[in-house]
C-alpha cells in the first residue's frame, strides 16, 4: 500500500468534478421542495436529460447544445409530472415513482442507437495565467463551464430565495399554500415553475454524466444519483450551501475512496464503496440538527376550493 | 352623511342554504359597526362578500356612493378594505416582516418595511419585533401581525372576524384602545362577535343576524346583554345550573407533572400539579397554545408520562394506554373534532364504537358488536340532539356544531369517572352550548370528576368549582372560581404578554 501516489491537488480537482451532477440536481429539487412540491422523479429526468443531451450532442457536435438540449428534455419530463399532480391532484411520491421508471424506460427507447458512440470532446475552459497558479490553479480554474455554471446556481438560487420578492413567494407557497391563496397569489403556476426549473437542472446534472464524466452512453448510466440528490436536499435542511457542502463531500469521499482502492489500501472494497453514502450522511444529520423544518405544505396537494 | 359602506338586499344562497337573505346595513366613516348572530347565521358570508372573496347573488354594494363589487381580495384591498381574519393567514417559518410583505401589494425593501412597522406598532401600541419567526409567536403576537399588515395600507374600512377569541382580558383591553383610537381617526371597523358585553363596550350600533336575515339593529350601549341575546338566538335562554355540589373523595392527582414538547413549535408542559375531587368542577382557561393540547393527552393517556404524575384514587396510571384508562373511567374529548376526536370519513356508528367499545362492552373477544354499536350512537344522537339524517353518516359530513354535540355526548354517556374536555362548545350556538354545559354540571352532580379546558372564560365561570390558567406549559394554583375577578384570572393567563397601551 502506497498513499504517496495520491496526488491531493488532483483529488480536489477530481472532486469537483464528480461532485456536479448530484449537485445540479439536488440544487433544482431543492428549489421545487421549497415551492412545496416532493418530485422524487429525479432519477428519472437525469437519465432523460443524459440521453437528450448526448444525443443532440454527438448529432450537432456541440457538447453545449448538448446541455440545452438535456435541460429542455428534464423540463418536459417534469412537465408530466406537473400536469400529474398541480393540474389532476395525483399523489406527488406515486407520480414521482413512475416517473422515474418511465424516464429509465424512454432513455433507454431513445439510447439505442447510441450505445458504443463516441460524444464529442468537451474543453474545459481556458483560463490563461489562472490555470497557471500553482495549487490554486489546477484545483479552481481548470474546470469546464458547466461546473462554474453548477456553482453560479447554487449562488444565485440562494440570493433568490434569500433576496427577492419572487424567492419570498416561493417559499411562502411551499410554507402554507391556503394563506398564500387567500392573499390572492397563483399557487399552481408558482409550483410548475419550480418544477419545471427543477427538471432542467436534473437534466443538466444528467447530461454531464453521458457527456463529461463517463463519456459515453450506457442504459442506467446515472445509477442512483438522482437519489442521492434527493437525500441531499433533506439532509442539508432545504439550505443551498450545504446542499453545496454535501455534494462536494459526496464527491471528495468518492475519489478519495477510488484513490484509497488504487493505492492498494488494506480494506475491503464494500467498505470503501459504501463509505461515501455513510460520511455525507453522518455530516448533513449533524449540521441539520439545528431542527430546521421541512417546508410545511411539502408533499400536499393544493385546491383552490373556497 | 354619505355612509363609508352601503349594502342593499345582499342575498347569497349556497345548495340547501341560503346564507344571507336580502341583508343591508350601512356604515359611517369613523364609526365602530357590531355584526352579531350565533354561528351559521351568516356573518362571515356577509364580511367575505365585502372583502371579495364571495359573489353576491344579487344586491349592491355601495362605497362612498359609488358602486363597488371587488372580483377579489386584490381589489378590495386597493379600495381601502382591510380584513383581520379568525383563523390568520399566515407562515410559520416565515419572519413578521416577510409575512407582512407578502400581504401587501407594493411592498417595500425588507429594511424599509422593518422600519414602517416599528413605527406603526409603536404608534398603536402593538409591539413587533420584524425580524421574529411567526412559528414562534403567541396568538395575540400574530393578531397584531394580521392587524398591522391591514394598517400598513391605511384601511377605511377594517373588518375584524372575531378578534378577541383567542386574547387575554387585558390584551382585549389593549385591541379595544387600538381600535378605539383607529375610530376617531376616521377609520370605520367592521366588528364580527357573539361576545356580547365586548360589543357593548367598543361598538356604536349593531346589526344582528339570525338565519341569514337582518332580524334588528340596535345601539349596544343603550340595549342590555339580554336583550340583544334574545334578538340574536330569537328565544329566552336557560341559564346552566346545578344545586349546590358536594364533594367526594380525592379521584384524580396530578403531581409535578413535566413533558418536554412534541414539536418545535409546541409547547413543553412544566412542573403542574392539582387534585381533583368527585362531583367538582376545574375550569382551565389561558390563550390557545399554552399547552391545553398537551395536558389533554397526558391525562388522557395519548402520551405517557413519568410514574407518579398521575394517580386515579391513588394508583398510579401514567404509564396506561388510553384503552387501559377508558377501563378506568378516564375519558376525555380533544379539541380538535375533524381528526382528533372523530374520523372524519368514518359513520358516527363508527366512531362510537371506537372510544365506547371497552366501557359500553361494544367489543368481545377481538369481534365487534355492531348492533351495539349502533344503538349507541342513536342514543347519543337523541340525547344531545345531533342533527343527523342517520347513524350512518360520515362524520365529516356533520356540520361542526352538531359534530361536536356527538363527541361530548359519546363521552359524557359512558359514565365516567373522569371526564376531561378541551373547547366543549367551540363552534356551537348558544342553545347546545346551554345544553352541553347541563350535561357536564349532571355529571359532575352524579358524582363524576370533570375538567374543562376552554377558551371561554365566561363559560368557565359559569360551570367551575374551581379555575386555574394555563400559561406557557404552566397551570396556575387553583381558585375557587366564585367571586373571581376579570383582573384576577387575567393575571393568571399571565397578564398581556408584554403589551403596552396605545400612547394616543
Amino acid at each position: 500500500m502506497d498513499i504517496s501516489v495520491i496526488n491531493p491537488i488532483l483529488l480536489v480537482a477530481a472532486l469537483m468534478g464528480a461532485a456536479t451532477p448530484i449537485l445540479l440536481a439536488a440544487t433544482g429539487e431543492l428549489v421545487v421542495e421549497r415551492a412545496g412540491v416532493l418530485n422524487l422523479g429525479v432519477e428519472g429526468m437525469m437519465i432523460i436529460g443524459a440521453i437528450c443531451g448526448f444525443a443532440v450532442a454527438v448529432e450537432t457536435g456541440s457538447p453545449l447544445t448538448g446541455f440545452v438540449a438535456a435541460a429542455i428534455g428534464g423540463a418536459a419530463l417534469s412537465l408530466v409530472f406537473a400536469f400529474l399532480t398541480q393540474v389532476t391532484l395525483a399523489n406527488q411520491v406515486a407520480s414521482g415513482l413512475a416517473l422515474t421508471l418511465f424516464g429509465l424506460g424512454l432513455s433507454a427507447l431513445l439510447g439505442q442507437s447510441y450505445v458504443g458512440v463516441k460524444p464529442p470532446k468537451f474543453d474545459d475552459l481556458d483560463l490563461g495565467a489562472l490555470g497557471e497558479i500553482p495549487v490554486l490553479g489546477p484545483i479552481l480554474f481548470s474546470h469546464d463551464i458547466v461546473l462554474y455554471f453548477a456553482l453560479a446556481l447554487v449562488a444565485a438560487v440562494w440570493l433568490v430565495l434569500r433576496f427577492t420578492r419572487f424567492g419570498l413567494l416561493l417559499r411562502a407557497v411551499g410554507e402554507n399554500h391556503d394563506a398564500a391563496h387567500a392573499l390572492g397569489y397563483k399557487v399552481v403556476r408558482l409550483r410548475v415553475l419550480a418544477i419545471m426549473f427543477g427538471g432542467a437542472c436534473a437534466g443538466v446534472g444528467g447530461a454531464y454524466i453521458s457527456l463529461v464524466r463517463v463519456p459515453q452512453w450506457t442504459e442506467g448510466m446515472t445509477a442512483g444519483v438522482g437519489w442521492i440528490a434527493l437525500a441531499l436536499v433533506v439532509f442539508a435542511s432545504w439550505k443551498p450551501w450545504r446542499v453545496l457542502l454535501g455534494a462536494y463531500l459526496f464527491g471528495g469521499i468518492t475519489q478519495l475512496q477510488l484513490n484509497l482502492q488504487g493505492a492498494g489500501v488494506a480494506i475491503p472494497v464494500e467498505y470503501l464503496a459504501m463509505s461515501p453514502y455513510l460520511i455525507t450522511i453522518l455530516v448533513l444529520v449533524i449540521l441539520s440538527a439545528d431542527k430546521s423544518a421541512a417546508p410545511a405544505s411539502l408533499g400536499r396537494s393544493f385546491h383552490a376550493s373556497n | 352623511m354619505t355612509p363609508l359602506l352601503s349594502l342593499e338586499g345582499l342575498t347569497k344562497a349556497y345548495p340547501g342554504v341560503v346564507a344571507n337573505d336580502n341583508v343591508s346595513l350601512a356604515i359611517n366613516p369613523g364609526e365602530v359597526h357590531a355584526l352579531l348572530g350565533e354561528n351559521g347565521a351568516g356573518k362571515s358570508t356577509l364580511v367575505k362578500m365585502i372583502y371579495g372573496l364571495v359573489k353576491p347573488d344579487s344586491g349592491t354594494m355601495r362605497m362612498h356612493g359609488a358602486p363597488f363589487a371587488p372580483p377579489e381580495p386584490r381589489a378590495a384591498r386597493a379600495a381601502g378594505v382591510g380584513m383581520v381574519f379568525q383563523h390568520f393567514s399566515l407562515f410559520d417559518a416565515l419572519s413578521v416582516a416577510e409575512n407582512i410583505a407578502l400581504g401587501m401589494e407594493n411592498a417595500p425593501k425588507l429594511r424599509d418595511l422593518s422600519r414602517q412597522i416599528k413605527a406603526v406598532s409603536d404608534t398603536y401600541g402593538l409591539p413587533l419585533a420584524p425580524d421574529h419567526l411567526v412559528g414562534d409567536l403567541s396568538a395575540g403576537e400574530r393578531q397584531r401581525v394580521e392587524i398591522i399588515r391591514c394598517l400598513l395600507q391605511e384601511p377605511k374600512l377594517l373588518i375584524m372576524d372575531e378578534p378577541t377569541s383567542v386574547l387575554t382580558p387585558q390584551e382585549v383591553e389593549i385591541l379595544f384602545k387600538t381600535l378605539r383610537k383607529l375610530s376617531q381617526e376616521g377609520t370605520s371597523i367592521l366588528y364580527i362577535s357573539h361576545k356580547l358585553e365586548e360589543i357593548r363596550a367598543l361598538c356604536d350600533s349593531a346589526t344582528v343576524l339570525r338565519l341569514g336575515q337582518v332580524v334588528g339593529t340596535c345601539i349596544p350601549r343603550e340595549t342590555s346583554a339580554g336583550d340583544m341575546a334574545e334578538m340574536m338566538v330569537g328565544k329566552v335562554l336557560s341559564v346552566p345550573s346545578r344545586a349546590n355540589p358536594e364533594f367526594g373523595a380525592e379521584l384524580l392527582s396530578v403531581t409535578r407533572l413535566s413533558l418536554p414538547p412534541l414539536s418545535a413549535f409546541g409547547m413543553p408542559l412544566r412542573d403542574i400539579s392539582f387534585t381533583l375531587r368527585a362531583g367538582e368542577i376545574l375550569g382551565i382557561g389561558g390563550v390557545a397554545g399554552n399547552g391545553q393540547d398537551e395536558l389533554l393527552s397526558a391525562l388522557s393517556g395519548e402520551r405517557r408520562t413519568p410514574p407518579g404524575a398521575i394517580a386515579l384514587e391513588g394508583a398510579d396510571i401514567g404509564a396506561l394506554e388510553p384503552n387501559q384508562r377508558r377501563a378506568l373511567g378516564v375519558l376525555a374529548a380533544p379539541e380538535e373534532r375533524l381528526g382528533h376526536a372523530a374520523v372524519p370519513n368514518m359513520s358516527l356508528t363508527e366512531n362510537a364504537m371506537l372510544t365506547g367499545a371497552t366501557r359500553m362492552g361494544l367489543e368481545k373477544n377481538g369481534f365487534l358488536n355492531w348492533g351495539a354499536a349502533q344503538d349507541f350512537a342513536r342514543e347519543i344522537i337523541t340525547a344531545f340532539d345531533v342533527r343527523t339524517p342517520s347513524a350512518q353518516n360520515a362524520a365529516r359530513a356533520l356540520s361542526g356544531g352538531n359534530l361536536q354535540k356527538f363527541v361530548i355526548g359519546r363521552e359524557v354517556l359512558q359514565d365516567p369517572k373522569v371526564l376531561i374536555v378541551n373547547q366543549p362548545t367551540w363552534g356551537v350556538d348558544a342553545s347546545a352550548a346551554a345544553a352541553i354545559r347541563q350535561a357536564l354540571l349532571d355529571l359532575a352532580t352524579g358524582g363524576a370528576a370533570v375538567i374543562v379546558i376552554s377558551q371561554d372564560l365566561d363559560e368557565l365561570m359559569e360551570i367551575s368549582d374551581r379555575f386555574a390558567a394555563l400559561n406557557e406549559g404552566r397551570l396556575s394554583e387553583p381558585r375557587p372560581a366564585e367571586g373571581l375577578s376579570v383582573e384576577e384570572i387575567g393575571m393568571m393567563m399571565g397578564g398581556a404578554h408584554g403589551m403596552e397601551v396605545a400612547h394616543v
